[in-house]
């Protein structure tokens, strides 16, 4: 496939052209609170998130504030004025590809590190394609059905991948009943495992939110423990 | 007895794929683990659950 165009129109230099901080400075900002060794271990994960609606752009703006080297963004819409109450994008940015929207974002928090957008959507056949390379994938996607695809495929056609997925995050219920847990040795999940927008309570942007800091943090956990 | 979801269920000699939609799994929303291993779910219909199975379904909603 072209990678002209599934990486959207605005070149990396175009998008970091209009930074304000060089590298130096931010990086000197991040040192002053972490362990070099923290940052070693940030810059070079690489993490896939499958998915780029109120989970997947809340997780990579997390990510990115957190110095994760490299990441791989992946979805095949575009913003939504729907999306507006609970995803990362701008009222700008209705009508553009996701994870250009998102690309543009990112790079306002941090420039410097790696950003690699698919527009496409994932499917049991191009699983492996897209997600060879990537120790941790996020799942992200909004259908229950998707979710269950992408764990399946990435638990059975990548041997090594950890996913960490994202169940059950709809209404205004207890902020505390969102929990992360590890349901299989290669699958974390966050949610509440129960809330279901089928049910007619739509997602509203402050348990979405918790629910993508719950994935954020478990993808810092597992890229600092390992 | 077997271990479906960390509870002891008496349904060794079912079929798995029978057992999950009894259960009122739709099939579609769910990733099943047998003894640590995904069973893809065009497979469920070919198993028989064993004595000592251990089961993991994990069961997804809408949302993200």
């Amino acid at each position: 496939m072209d990678k002209k165009t599934l990486e959207g129109k605005q070149s990396d230099s175009e998008i970091i052209g209009r930074r304000s901080l060089d590298k130096a400075t931010l990086d000197k900002a991040f040192d002053e609170r972490f362990p070099a060794e923290i940052k070693k271990k940030l810059s070079k994960a690489r993490v896939a998130i499958a998915g780029l609606g109120g989970l997947g752009s809340n997780m990579a703006m997390m990510l990115a504030r957190s110095g994760v080297g490299h990441m791989l963004l992946i979805d095949f819409d575009v913003v939504d004025v729907t999306n507006l109450n609970r995803q990362a994008y701008l009222i700008p940015q209705v009508g553009v590809p996701k994870p250009e929207a998102l690309k543009e974002l990112l790079c306002q928090v941090n420039p410097y590190l790696e950003y690699e957008t698919r527009c496409v959507k994932v499917t049991p056949e191009n699983v492996a394609e897209l997600l060879r390379g990537y120790p941790i994938v996020c799942e992200a996607f909004d259908a229950a059905e998707q979710k269950a695809m992408l764990v399946q495929e990435v638990l059975t056609q990548l041997k090594d991948a950890i996913i960490v997925s994202g169940n059950g995050m709809a209404g205004f219920g207890d902020s505390n009943t969102i929990k992360t847990r590890q349901m299989m040795k290669r699958l974390y999940v966050c949610g509440d495992e129960n809330t279901d927008i089928g049910d007619g309570m739509g997602l509203m942007s402050p348990r979405v939110t918790i629910c993508a800091a719950h994935q954020a943090n478990k993808v810092i956990q597992l890229i600092l423990e390992s | 007895m077997v271990t479906v979801n960390g509870e002891q269920k008496d349904v060794a000699g079912r079929n798995l794929y029978d057992y999950l939609v009894e259960e009122g799994y739709e099939l579609t929303r769910v990733v099943v683990e047998l003894n640590l291993d995904i069973i893809p779910r065009e497979e469920l219909k070919t198993i028989t659950i064993k004595d000592d199975d251990v089961i993991e379904v994990l069961r997804f909603v809408g949302g993200g």
